[in-house]
């Protein structure tokens, strides 16, 4: 089974969110880049995947230089190869025709993507893909096995979860629940040694349109400070709940 | 050129709130466009409850084989019905089933998508939405520059406006194929007669500082009082304390409430990136130096337990009041 498992490059959960430029562009500046952690999810299972029915595992991203390190990390991690596709990623849909490429090059038999990225947070990457490739496509998916060239999978849903059975080649929206917390893997010295002697190739991206445009950024409004209710005086919770913020 | 919304049921085909939601918010939208609105449902039985939020009119699709949700097939009677609407704007919400699809109906409409709008569009033309982006931590306003578009409208981010409209009922049949069914549901395993994180007006959450998972009791009396969806901190979920579909937060599910309420919980980065759309937030925590404090509504410095229960205790009063 030949696994692709695309990588998108965001700055970690901790990160202070700035803009320049204006308010067009986001600020780089002292912003520590991670795997996404859906991603990362991903990543583990296909690592899993490799480790336990013999898949070879590629990574892939679409971006500049600058996202080597985070490639490096995820072949640190196990993944046996890397592809780094030479482009800004302009929007979602620019990023899964370029992906899509990657993968008729490639023969992919599943493709795990994270159900959204932590920066944009557009949630369209996977299914676009499967859209483009017209392959089968589980989002939210919190479980996975391959037996062969079928697939069965958990699906996160609103208050439950849903079984589904389909057949590879297969795109999957990957989230937390892919492998638990635990089992997600830290680079140790070897990995960190080996994967610098693992292909990274880069590919030129094809010609794509894009469709979407981040003109301007905005920080929410500064919050009024918090009004603080004694202990002793839950009515007063309640009255204001009730009466001030009419919720209850 | 009408505009399109997929007005989505619950699996007892009754409209879920976020479809009226969508209603009132395309409503406005095709005022400005000097437009109709359009919805589609899909094996609903009330589709008569559209014309209270401004629809003009409803394409009624009922078949045995929608009774799951599968996203392609769904996908492809949202295509179909934007085409013969001849549709240049397409409105989704933002459950679970939405999102899934939302990128299938764009690109076969060869449409651009924006999720997470939580507003009317800051400009007609060029066409420009106003998103969240970095979980919550910012806006981005961005710009759809295809003739056909695909938006999903962010939960309770508009509200419900009633706009009373004469709808025009016509029942709708488009074509499915075997491919449209090639991911099968095999089950599906729903708590029945629990309030959803997702469904929920108000949500109660605790977190590690309810010290261990046989404490869980006075929350789910406070959210029981409430009619609230109960919820936690990740450590929380991760420990198994508590199932991880209750995580919420930047990594778990997203928060847009009417009232969250938080109880030892200390506000890390992360967690109230997944929060903070929630309108109003109560934070109960015993350290006045908690984060948590910076981004509350309310708040109450005190022993969770000693609180809680009081707290549900005049709850339950008011409520029996009011
Ligand atoms: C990549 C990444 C992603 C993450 N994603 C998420 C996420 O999605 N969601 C999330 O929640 N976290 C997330 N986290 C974890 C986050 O950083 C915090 O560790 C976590 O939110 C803390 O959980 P907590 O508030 O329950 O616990 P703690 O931080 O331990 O806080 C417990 C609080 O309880 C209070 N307390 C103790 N006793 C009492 C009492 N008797 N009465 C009242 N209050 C009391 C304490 O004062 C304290 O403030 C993520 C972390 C990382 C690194």
């Amino acid at each position: 089974m030949k696994i692709l498992v695309c990588i998108s490059h965001v700055p970690d959960t901790t990160s202070k969110i700035n803009f320049t430029n204006g308010d067009a562009e986001f600020d780089t500046n002292g912003v520590q880049f991670v795997i996404n952690p859906n991603d990362e999810f991903g990543l583990t299972r296909a690592i899993w995947f490799q480790e336990q029915q013999g898949a070879n595992v590629t990574v892939v991203n679409v971006g500049g230089p600058d996202t080597e390190p985070t490639l490096r990390k995820a072949l640190a991690i196990g993944a046996n190869e890397a592809i780094r596709v030479n482009a800004a990623p302009k929007d979602g849909f620019f990023v899964a025709t370029q992906l899509a490429e990657v993968i008729k090059a490639g023969n992919y038999d599943l493709i795990i993507a994270g159900k959204e990225s932590l920066d944009y947070n557009g949630g369209m990457v996977p299914g676009m893909l499967a859209a483009i490739l017209g392959y089968n496509f589980v989002n939210s998916c919190t479980e996975l096995k391959v037996d062969g060239t079928s697939a069965t999978a958990s699906r996160e849903i609103d208050g439950g979860k849903e079984i589904v059975s389909t057949t590879l080649p297969l795109i999957i929206g990957g989230q937390k629940g892919l492998v638990e917390e635990k089992d997600l893997k830290i680079p140790n010295m070897r990995g960190i040694m080996t994967a610098r002697t693992k292909a990274l190739t880069v590919l030129e991206p094809v010609n794509a349109e894009v469709t979407t445009k981040a003109v301007k950024f905005e920080k929410p409004a500064a919050k009024s400070a918090v009004k603080l209710i004694s202990p002793d005086n839950l009515d007063e919770l309640i009255n204001l709940l009730h009466n001030e913020a009419k919720v209850i | 050129m009408s505009i399109l919304i997929y007005a989505e049921s619950s699996s007892e085909g009754k409209f879920k709130k976020v479809a009226f939601e969508l209603a009132s918010y395309a409503k406005k939208v095709a005022e400005s466009l000097n437009t109709t609105v359009t919805a589609i449902t899909v094996n609903n039985t009330n589709a008569a409850e559209l014309s209270k939020y401004g629809v003009d009119k409803v394409l009624k699709v009922s078949n045995d084989k929608l009774k799951n949700f599968t996203a392609k097939a769904y996908a492809d009677i949202i295509k179909q019905a934007a085409d013969k609407e001849n549709v240049k704007l397409v409105l989704l919400s933002s459950t679970t089933d939405s999102l899934y699809m939302a990128p299938l109906v764009a690109v076969g409409l060869n449409a651009s998508f924006a999720s997470n709008v939580v507003g009317l569009p800051v400009s007609m033309s060029p066409f420009q939405v106003k998103r969240t982006a970095f979980s919550n931590k910012a806006y981005v306003i961005s710009e759809l520059e295809t003739e056909v578009k695909v938006l999903s409208l962010a939960k309770n981010s508009y509200g419900l406006v009633e706009n009373a409209s004469t709808l025009t009922e016509e029942d709708f049949a488009p074509t499915l194929n075997d491919g449209d069914f090639s991911v099968k549901v095999e089950s599906v395993e729903k708590a029945s007669g629990k309030v959803t994180i997702a469904d929920a007006e108000v949500v109660v959450s605790g977190g590690r500082g309810l010290k261990g998972p046989e404490n869980w009791g006075m929350l789910e009396d406070l959210a029981s009082v409430l009619g609230a969806a109960t919820a936690c901190s990740k450590p929380v979920s991760d420990l198994g304390w508590r199932p991880h579909s209750e995580h919420v937060g930047q990594t778990g599910k997203p928060v847009a409430t009417n009232l969250y309420i938080a109880v030892g919980i200390s506000g890390a980065i992360q967690h109230i990136a997944g929060i903070s759309s929630s309108k109003v937030k109560v934070v109960i925590n015993s350290d006045p130096e908690a984060p948590f404090f910076k981004v509350a509504d309310y708040g109450i410095v005190g022993d969770a337990f000693d609180i809680v229960p009081r707290l549900t205790e005049k709850l339950r009063e008011f409520k029996a009041n009011s």
